[in-house]
């Protein structure tokens, strides 16, 4: 079978090469979202323009499936050239064999060390990088100017500390006679980056850690987690700004102007200032015991191993083309993620602008966390938020039952 | 060739053309069916990834199943939404088919009207009963439930209520199907028997039971076989009802078939998804074994 599906691949390609010797395609696949579709049709656009021997074809599939496409085709020898891969996932993806390492002559780890953020070298295997990303994400507080405005504040001064993001929320959130929300103090939703503020700003704000240096031993399950996790659910339970899941998605009920604070990540942006008529600024995520904090993750580009020849050299040529400065500049103009040189990010227009400022700021004390199966620890996130809002457990009891599920699960994982 | 053939007796030729013929759907079968099964059957012994190769893990799978406490509550959510369903569709498919029977004005159109919702696709429909059960004011059903003075409920968003409040909208979706089928059986039992009924003067409900009931057996076999086997494999309306579809909260509302889209292509464990796979497939071997001999002992 095997070899029969080979003999008939090699035959498919074989074709059409026959009679196109110079011109080379290339593949290029990352998951659908609209300003990072947009924002990678430009740049094939230029690159084409700089190439006019290299055609990039550009596949997107919803997120939801991009992972399992992508699993299931490299491996195939059916997937792209060049593929866009969140940074949790590099661990499997070189355990397989997936990606091929980037070639030192062409892309100098040395230089990468010194011209890419920090958090870029996780993806540095034995001294070869197996990728590189044109943007990294932060976190930073977004908050409705009118809403602030009505209840006293001046809006170009919004709170700093948590304390102050606390008492600001009890001020604007509405309910009408009968106790029906109308317009939420702050988000609360699963579908938000709620998860990654707790783990990651939160827990180190009130003095914990959520896991041991190595991540593989959760330790949230400390009175400092919990603190960490009263601090964020008092918003739906005792202080009664919000009710978990109103209008389903945080960014959904920010968006309507139905909300007074939405803390996510710097892709929203896009999506934010699209909406007509909402009166939006950004702040960095507040500080608690003095302490600043923030989340940051990336999606990289890497090759596939499968790629060869005139291909090879072609996606070496796209990638490095996609991580150049210019093409990070384009990438934050359209999609408002972070360049991840900081010869691009610290420009003095980027870091004092009033948007991406914020963002950039947060890149100093920023962690990313080493996930094993990201959806699988999200996902516990979600059933620990439930069970203080509707499985009637109290915050320590959720912590303690989530701890022991995160640590099974990352113990399979290094287990195999 | 020829000669071998035409050595053949008569009855040898037409066994001959026989299985000639029928080697067609059995190698179609062999391939779409039976050898995906055996190959399910053969992964759920291994520990694969998709990524790499697969490693051979015996029962493993199987073991942890027993002691898998998400298993046995999706294995329990998914017999729920089967002993809640059906008995509940059917009654109202019957009542609806029953008086619409008798409803001579705009029969057509009001038949229609129940017909909509089966043609309608689940992913919109899930969609705006998500946002139907939302709380007041944003949520209409919560919206009427405060505006005649009931308490506001929490729906989805409840552990307790979540599975009702999934199932309901696929109850109402397949309604106007059975409703059709009903009324076709209903249709085809003579008139005869109800003017001889009339005749002896037999109640109404006494008709019902001892005339149309029992004549309606055929079609009420197959409505259940069919509404059974959709609510056994339940995934649109959980899948797009639910956060992240995850048929929460709390695994609330998550049925197997779920629960192994989820194990093999969110956390990427195959053998442990077609193990689970191979449960749902026996246990669907049973049920149909079982009306099977029911049918048959008519």
């Amino acid at each position: 079978m095997k070899q029969l599906s080979g003999l008939l691949l090699t035959t498919a390609l074989a074709l059409p090469l026959a009679g196109t010797a110079q011109a080379v395609e290339i593949e290029y696949w990352q998951y659908h979202f609209a300003e990072r579709v947009e924002a990678m049709d430009q740049l094939i656009a230029r690159f084409q323009d700089e190439n006019p021997d290299i055609t990039v074809k550009h596949t997107t599939f919803p997120y939801a499936q991009y992972q399992a496409k992508v699993a299931a085709a490299v491996p195939a020898g059916e997937g792209p050239d060049v593929v866009q891969l969140y940074y949790g996932w590099l661990r499997d993806y070189n355990k397989a064999g997936l990606l091929a390492p980037l070639p030192a002559d062409e892309f100098d780890p040395a230089t990468i060390d010194a011209e890419f953020f920090p958090i870029v070298q996780s993806m540095k295997v034995d001294g070869a990088y197996y990728g590189l990303p044109t943007a990294v994400r932060t976190m930073a507080m977004f908050y409705n100017k009118d809403l602030l405005a009505e209840v006293g504040y001046d809006p170009e001064t919004p709170p700093t500390t948590l304390d102050e993001v606390v008492e600001a929320t009890q001020k604007i959130v509405k309910r009408d006679e009968a106790g029906n929300l109308l317009v939420a103090g702050i988000t609360a939703a699963p579908v938000s980056q709620d998860a990654h503020w707790w783990r990651e700003v939160l827990v180190r704000q009130f003095g914990g850690q959520s896991y041991s240096e190595d991540y593989r031993t959760v330790t949230y399950n400390s009175p400092e987690g919990a603190a960490a996790l009263q601090a964020i659910s008092q918003f739906f339970t005792d202080l009664d700004v919000v009710d978990y899941g109103f209008m389903d998605e945080a960014q959904a009920s920010f968006a309507a102007g139905k909300a007074g604070f939405l803390m996510d990540g710097s892709f929203r942006i896009g999506a934010v200032s699209r909406v007509e008529g909402l009166n939006w600024g950004v702040a960095p995520l507040p500080t608690h015991n003095g302490i600043e904090g923030n989340y940051s993750s990336y999606w990289l580009n890497g090759i596939s191993s499968q790629t060869t020849g005139e291909e090879l050299a072609a996606a070496q040529k796209f990638l490095k083309f996609i991580t150049s400065p210019d093409s990070m500049q384009l990438w934050l103009d359209v999609v408002g993620e972070l360049p991840a040189r900081p010869s691009v990010a610290m420009t003095d227009a980027n870091a004092s602008h009033p948007v991406y400022g914020p963002f950039i700021a947060g890149l100093a004390h920023a962690h990313a966390t080493d996930f094993v199966n990201e959806a699988a620890q999200r996902q516990i996130w979600l059933d620990m938020i439930d069970m203080i809002d509707v499985g009637g457990m109290s915050v320590e009891e959720a912590l303690a039952a989530s701890a022991e599920a995160e640590q099974a699960l990352i113990d399979r994982y290094y287990a195999e | 060739m020829k000669h071998l053939y035409n050595r053949l007796s008569f009855q040898q030729k037409k066994a001959y053309w026989a299985w000639l013929f029928l080697a067609v759907p059995i190698l179609f079968f062999a391939a779409v069916r039976f050898y995906p099964t055996i190959n399910a059957a053969m992964i759920s012994f291994t520990d694969w990834n998709l990524l790499t190769e697969g490693k051979w893990v015996g029962l493993a799978n199987y073991e942890r199943m027993f002691t898998d406490k998400v298993f046995w509550k999706v294995f329990a959510n998914t017999f729920l939404y089967l002993i809640v369903g059906l008995p509940v569709s059917l009654t109202l498919a019957f009542v609806v088919a029953y008086y619409l029977d008798q409803v001579r004005f705009m029969h057509g159109f009001i038949r229609s009207l129940y017909f909509i919702p089966y043609l309608t696709t689940a992913v919109a429909m899930a969609w705006v009963w998500r946002w139907g059960y939302q709380p007041a004011p944003m949520g209409v059903i919560n919206q009427i439930l405060s505006s005649i003075g009931m308490p506001q409920q929490p729906f989805l968003r409840s552990p307790n209520q979540a599975l009702y409040a999934v199932l309901a909208p696929a109850i109402w979706a397949g309604l106007g199907f059975q409703v059709i089928i009903f009324m076709a059986g209903l249709r085809a039992i003579p008139e005869t028997y109800y003017e001889a009924a009339r005749i002896d003067g037999i109640g109404k409900l006494a008709t019902l039971w001892e005339i149309t009931l029992p004549l309606l057996r055929p079609t009420l076999v197959f409505i259940v076989v069919l509404t059974s086997i959709g609510l056994l494999r339940i995934f649109d309306q959980v899948y797009n009802m639910t956060v992240d579809g995850q048929g929460g909260p709390l695994n609330a509302t998550r049925p197997l078939v779920l629960n192994i889209y989820n194990t093999a292509f969110k956390d990427f464990d195959m053998g442990y998804a077609t193990a689970q796979t191979m449960v749902l497939f026996l246990v669907l071997l049973i049920i149909t074994l079982i009306q099977l001999r029911l049918m048959r002992s008519k």
